[in-house]
């Protein structure tokens, strides 16, 4: 990211919601290591993917998100057993909601991320970042600049 | 009581660390400070150069007094690193542990984007934002504390659970051990001789289940069968049919030892049909009853119904050694016997593991080894004999191996008396079938739930040395409330407001750990059983269900408190 070119260039703003026991760690990972990446996502910690209501992704386009990225435990390895099952199964349902209200269901992504795989965090985010940049920002008076 | 009262305005104290130069080099402190200034709420904003130091530490505490502050936040390195120390400076100071909040801006900034300070100083502001937003939603929590009864219900007296009995009832706990056959002693009872010392079963274990069966802290049920689990850590309620009647108890703690049993490879390699080809499990029978005769060769197949398409994905651990153990057993009975050990990976980990099959080569037995892509097969032979065709894929040609006896080694895998007691306990068991700890690297032999533990192959494939190891492990983890009497619980736990509730049970459905209950229509949660996950708050319809800790007004304050700076 260039620093100097400032906020001439669309800067997507992204939400992650992360496991505390896995992919919460996989960002502290990833700072350890020093695996830079660019500061366009904010993080909020929860307990569980599973404590992600559909409602808090909801929020957070309307508070200026342009995209929004739930990061769970891999299949089997949830600490309360299923949890990333069901934040799976939300977000589907949360696809299908922002087809039908016009909002590309890609602004939106659950991917399984382990406390070890800083690198994978890492390259979700850049991937966002960019496929975020080709969708341009969520809301058009938002220019990407000032939140609603 | 979840509404905030609005006569009661937060005051906030705002520490601002800067780590020595770790996060000062990159993000601008002076402008994080000053943004944190201007949040509504925030009484007092002080920058540190260390705050996990000593002095850092008193800092925090002085500040606090001085200021009167009543909710806290810290923007420094991840709540993973120094979370509870600070938590604890905190509630030295007079703050509720639950009244703080943390902004990571190291790990999860200064050292993630250290190529775009501007970028970087933007995301401070704005993780402070999201932590002083979250805080105000905040409310004082309590953890719950339960006292443990000093008792323990051991399931399974194969070797695990049995060295577990003991060195609980060696420290003077009371323990109930369930065993559903009439004998104690498990797998080991259908074993012949050990590795690494070759000794015979009997001799290692007979001591152990004389003890057992003479301690007088160990209550021992064989023939016997869990019929009821209820309550929570610290107060179980267990019934147990035995002896032809019913006995109830109750336990403080739980460890499972229920054990494992071995895959039977119908169908592969002729098993079944032919004569001459076993498992390693009935060969270890026919040497036991000394029923073996003068075989001219021996073939042993390694990896059957393991890693692969048929039967199990995962690899067994122990097979390697048993079929070198036994290869050598019998060629120590008849040593012109030819011996051969048809392997994919042979895994003989650890230092004396590796001495014993060194000196299994030294004994001439031949090891061959074969690729998924050519497994060995037994092919029609007019001798009698079984012929194991192998592709030898070192020397890159077909053997063929006339065999007298073909064994097979076949994985260890659950059984159905596992799966029950997986149902009955709400203890969950992983893809591969075994029970799953609660977390791979850290806590091996905590489950999923408060105060049942694991050891032993019901967590997945183990050699005699490493049950025993765990047992150990599995008695002290369970110990330690037992000796204090008490257990912290987290107060992180779900609350259903029971005007919202409209009963639809959903919450019953979701929650893995039957937390919820259902009373006169109504929804209710055992705050001992939740682990706080959240999963019910996520998916009830009506809104009733609040998660302490991180309750919809606090994630919802951060979600829009996340983009506020920009």
């Amino acid at each position: 990211m260039n620093e100097s070119e400032g906020d001439k260039e669309f800067e997507p703003k992204i939400l992650a919601f992360t496991c505390n026991w896995s992919s919460y760690s996989s960002a502290d990972q990833a700072g350890v290591s020093r695996i830079g990446y660019p500061p366009n996502v904010q993080i909020i910690r929860v307990m569980c993917s599973g404590r992600v209501d559909p409602l808090f992704v909801v929020d957070a386009f309307l508070n200026g998100a342009d995209g929004v990225l739930i990061a769970a435990c891999h299949p089997n390895y949830c600490r309360y057993d299923s949890g990333n099952r069901y934040a799976k199964t939300r977000t589907k349902f949360l696809k299908m909601l922002m087809e039908e209200v016009g909002i590309e269901p890609a602004r939106l992504r659950i991917e399984w991320i382990s406390a070890l795989e800083g690198r994978k965090f890492v390259e979700v985010i850049q991937e966002m970042v960019k496929e975020l940049k080709e969708l341009g920002p969520l809301l058009a008076e938002n220019d990407g600049r000032k939140s609603v | 009581m979840r509404e905030d009262n609005p006569n009661q305005v937060p005051r906030i104290g705002v520490f601002v660390c800067e780590c020595g130069a770790n996060i000062g080099n990159v993000v601008n402190i002076p402008e994080v400070v000053e943004n944190a200034k201007k949040l509504p709420g925030v009484s007092f904003v002080e920058r540190d150069v260390s705050l996990c130091s000593s002095a850092g530490v008193k800092h925090v505490k002085d500040a606090i007094s001085k200021n009167g502050v009543d909710r806290v936040v810290f923007a420094a390195c991840s709540i993973k690193n120094y979370g509870s120390l600070l938590e604890a400076a905190c509630e030295a100071a007079g703050v509720n542990k639950y009244l703080i909040s943390f902004a990571n801006i190291r790990e999860q900034c200064a050292w993630a984007h250290y190529g775009s300070p501007k970028g970087a100083t933007r995301k401070a502001i704005n993780l402070v934002g999201m932590a002083v937003a979250r805080v105000q939603k905040s409310e004082p929590l309590k953890d719950l504390e339960l006292e443990v009864e000093p008792s323990t219900l051991i399931i399974g007296g194969g070797i695990s659970g049995m060295t577990a009995a003991l060195c609980l009832a060696n420290q003077g706990f009371r323990v109930f051990l369930v065993e559903k056959e009439p004998e104690l002693g498990g797998m080991l009872n259908k074993l012949y001789k050990l590795y690494l010392t070759n000794q015979s079963v009997s001799e290692v274990l007979s001591p152990i289940i004389e003890g057992v069966t003479s301690h007088r802290n160990i209550k021992l049920f064989t023939s016997a069968s869990l019929k009821e689990v209820e309550g929570h850590f610290g107060d179980f309620e267990i019934t147990v049919s035995a002896n032809g009647g019913i006995e109830k108890f109750r336990v403080g703690t739980i460890i499972l030892a229920t054990g494992a049993k071995v895959f039977e490879p119908s169908g592969m390699y002729g098993y079944g049909d032919k004569e001459g080809i076993v498992t390693q499990l009935e060969l270890e029978q026919i040497l036991k009853q000394e029923k073996l005769k003068r075989p001219g060769k021996v073939a042993m197949i390694q990896c059957v119904g393991a890693r692969g398409e048929e039967g199990v994905p995962y690899c067994s651990r122990i097979c390697c050694m048993v079929a070198v153990k036994n290869a050598t057993l019998i060629k120590r009975l008849y040593p012109d016997c030819e011996v051969y050990i048809i392997y994919r990976d042979l895994q003989t980990y650890g230092k004396e593991n590796e001495e014993y099959h060194a000196k299994a080569r030294e004994l001439g037995i031949r090891f061959i080894e074969y690729t998924p892509e050519n497994r060995p097969e037994i092919i029609p032979n007019g001798n009698g004999k079984l012929r194991v065709r192998v592709y030898h894929a070192l020397l890159g040609e077909t053997l063929n191996v006339d065999s007298d006896l073909v064994v097979l080694s076949t994985p260890l895998i659950q059984h159905k008396g596992g799966e029950e007691i997986s149902k009955m306990l709400k203890v969950p068991l992983g893809s591969d079938g075994f029970f799953r700890e609660a977390y791979m690297e850290m806590q091996s032999v905590a489950l999923g739930v408060n105060g049942i533990y694991v050891c032993g192959a019901a967590q997945g494939p183990k050699s005699i040395d490493e049950s025993i190891t765990q047992a150990y492990a599995a008695a002290a983890q369970a110990a330690s409330p037992m000796l204090l009497k008490r257990v912290k619980i987290p107060a992180i736990t779900a609350e259903v407001d029971e005007e919202r509730c409209i009963g639809c049970q959903l919450c019953m459905d979701v929650c893995p750990f039957h937390a919820v209950i259902f009373e006169e229509g109504k929804s209710m949660i055992i705050e001992a059983v939740c682990r706080g996950c959240g999963n019910c708050a996520a998916g009830c319809p009506s809104r009733a269900i609040s998660m302490k800790g991180f309750k919809d007004e606090q994630i919802l304050a951060e979600v829009q408190a996340a983009f506020k700076g920009e």
